[in-house]
């Protein structure tokens, strides 16, 4: 898919929404603390909203373009839209509500077919049910079939697991990422949480109080935050692939390019994850100790030191590439220089793993 | 009760009737103006909408009759143009119930769909449903406990109108005579058996009317 998103200025109470992107990867996660805009950007795109200046181009398909005054409304856009709050509809039945906006005489793509979708998020047995009698998490996926069952060309997902607890998160990410797979559908995902952003997007566009900070591959973004502003929100210094060797009293041990690293284990069970170390999580210390409670012990080397106000982001060699925050005090003190071997301590919840 | 009297009973009750009926469309779609946009001028109408409530009704009924009246802006067209005089007929009665109940059943049609969470109309937009489809599909029938309790509203109110209709339809028995009309003349004349046996009547049709309006806003709540 090609979502570009030109010249979009809208005002908003406390700041004017002003984005400039174009979206090409198949999930794309708008990312940014609350009340930065990220649900206005979805209006916009959905033609719930119109702005004083926008121009919104869907692949070949311009749906609104202020300068030729061209305003594709809501109801012929074909983006399924699924909103924080959800918006099933109370006064019908679950599936008046999936049918709602069903095409008669069926989809154009079969694997919008209601037996399809009913299946791959397995609603079967909720049909017959009234929208008041579903939980938290049913009211999700009955919410996702929804909007699926309009063969949406582009999926609006704000705030997916948001008013979700942990527990419950973790289980409807499967069902995302198998929505993802399984239609081929391309996704705009808001969400203000790193790890979801981590488990469901290619590709994320940082939105703080309605401007663009940072846009690319989502480990680029986390790993390379572009300024002190970014790499505060996204906290995530340090990401690389996993794989989960074994799980043992609720600690899994994860290898990572061959270094071992101990981890507290993750709810779900995929082997493969993201590694997530933040960098003021790492301490780095010359090896003196013998014993400490610290579980991950790595020596490393000194790649590169990068200021940052008060603080110094020095990116080290541990077997693989792991940055870790110090004041400049305790930079000058170590001595840290470019070569200069080292050992970086990381306690195990420290370690974060998010599967891939 | 006499033949006279389920006359005029039979009279008024199809007449509201009518007048709720008639104003529905209008006033839904003017209560849904109100309630989901904004436009130049939306404070005026909305107070002349509100207007028949708080004025003398002699006075909307002077009103109507200056308008409908032969010599009236619309009187006049309606006259010359289709030979339909209203002034003094049943259609004055119709008129002035339904300008006297149609602002009962905006005010209470309004509030129904601003408590009708817009997020439920956008979200049917986005899955391919129009203005309409949404409007029949989703906030009318969301909104359907407010609407009908603001219908028999109006209906009762139209039930009990007096001064408006006196002034544009007279109170001519068997053509005009409504059941207000019918008691403050049996009243005049000393006939107080007939009068209470149709004040009887208009409290059972009252208390009936508003006892299934409170009915439909209480459900669900």
């Amino acid at each position: 898919m090609s979502l570009l998103l030109k010249n979009i200025s809208l005002s908003l109470a406390d700041f004017t929404l002003e984005v400039d992107v174009e979206m090409h990867r198949h999930v794309t996660a708008v990312f940014g603390p609350s009340g930065s805009g990220k649900t206005s950007l979805l209006d916009l795109i959905a033609g719930l909203r119109a702005a004083r200046s926008a121009f919104i181009q869907l692949d070949d398909r311009t749906l609104t373009d202020t300068t030729q005054k061209i305003f594709v409304p809501t109801y012929q856009r074909g983006i399924g839209y699924v909103p924080q709050d959800l918006a099933l509809f109370p006064h019908l039945s679950v599936r008046r509500n999936l049918l709602y906006g069903c095409k008669s005489g069926g989809a154009n793509d079969p694997s919008f077919r209601f037996d399809h979708v009913a299946e791959v998020l397995e609603i079967q047995p909720l049909i017959s049910r009234g929208v008041t009698e579903l939980s938290g998490g049913e009211k999700q996926r009955v919410a996702l079939a929804r909007a699926l069952l309009a063969s949406p060309r582009l999926l609006l997902l704000d705030e997916p697991l948001a008013s979700l607890d942990a527990s419950l998160k973790a289980k409807i990410i499967p069902y995302l990422a198998r929505v993802r797979d399984e239609f081929r559908i391309p996704m705009l995902c808001v969400t203000h949480d790193r790890f979801e952003a981590l488990a469901l997007a290619d590709e994320i566009v940082v939105l703080v109080d309605g401007q663009v900070r940072q846009t690319g591959p989502v480990s680029e973004v986390f790993t390379r935050p572009a300024s002190a502003e970014v790499a505060r929100l996204v906290a995530v210094e340090t990401l690389q692939p996993g794989s989960i060797m074994n799980i043992n009293e609720g600690l899994a041990t994860v290898s990572v390019n061959r270094v071992t690293l101990t981890a507290l284990a993750p709810p779900t069970a995929s082997r493969e994850v993201f590694v997530c170390i933040r960098g003021e999580d790492v301490v780095l210390q010359h090896d003196t100790v013998t014993t400490s409670s610290v579980r991950n012990r790595l020596p490393a080397r000194v790649v590169s030191l990068h200021p940052e106000g008060a603080l110094v982001r020095v990116e080290l060699d541990a077997g693989f590439p792991l940055f870790a925050l110090v004041t400049r005090a305790a930079s000058a003190e170590l001595a840290l220089h470019d070569g200069k071997a080292i050992t970086a301590f990381i306690k195990a919840p420290a370690v974060h793993l998010v599967p891939r | 009760m006499t033949a006279e009297e389920w006359q005029i009973v039979w009279f008024t009750a199809w007449v509201s009737a009518l007048s709720t009926v008639i104003i529905l469309p209008f006033g839904l779609a003017l209560a849904w103006a109100l309630a989901r946009r904004d436009w130049p001028g939306k404070s005026i109408v909305e107070t002349f909408v509100t207007l028949p409530l708080v004025m003398p009704p002699v006075a909307t009924g002077l009103i109507l009759l200056k308008l409908f009246g032969r010599r009236g802006v619309i009187g006049g067209f309606l006259h010359n143009q289709l030979n339909l005089d209203v002034i003094f007929t049943w259609r004055a009665v119709l008129l002035a119930l339904s300008v006297m109940s149609m602002p009962l059943l905006v005010r209470a049609a309004r509030v129904a769909f601003e408590e009708v969470n817009p997020r439920l109309e956008q979200i049917a937009r986005t899955l391919g449903a129009s203005g309409l489809r949404v409007f029949f599909t989703i906030t009318l029938l969301l909104a359907a406990r407010g609407v009908i309790s603001g219908m028999l509203l109006a209906f009762a109110r139209a039930l009990g109108e007096f001064g408006a209709t006196i002034m544009v339809a007279g109170n001519i028995p068997g053509k005009t005579s409504t059941l207000s009309l019918a008691i403050f003349e049996n009243v005049q004349i000393g006939e107080d058996t007939h009068a209470y046996r149709l004040l009887g009547v208009s409290v059972v049709l009252a208390f009936t009317a508003v006892w299934c309006s409170e009915f439909f806003l209480r459900r669900k709540k």
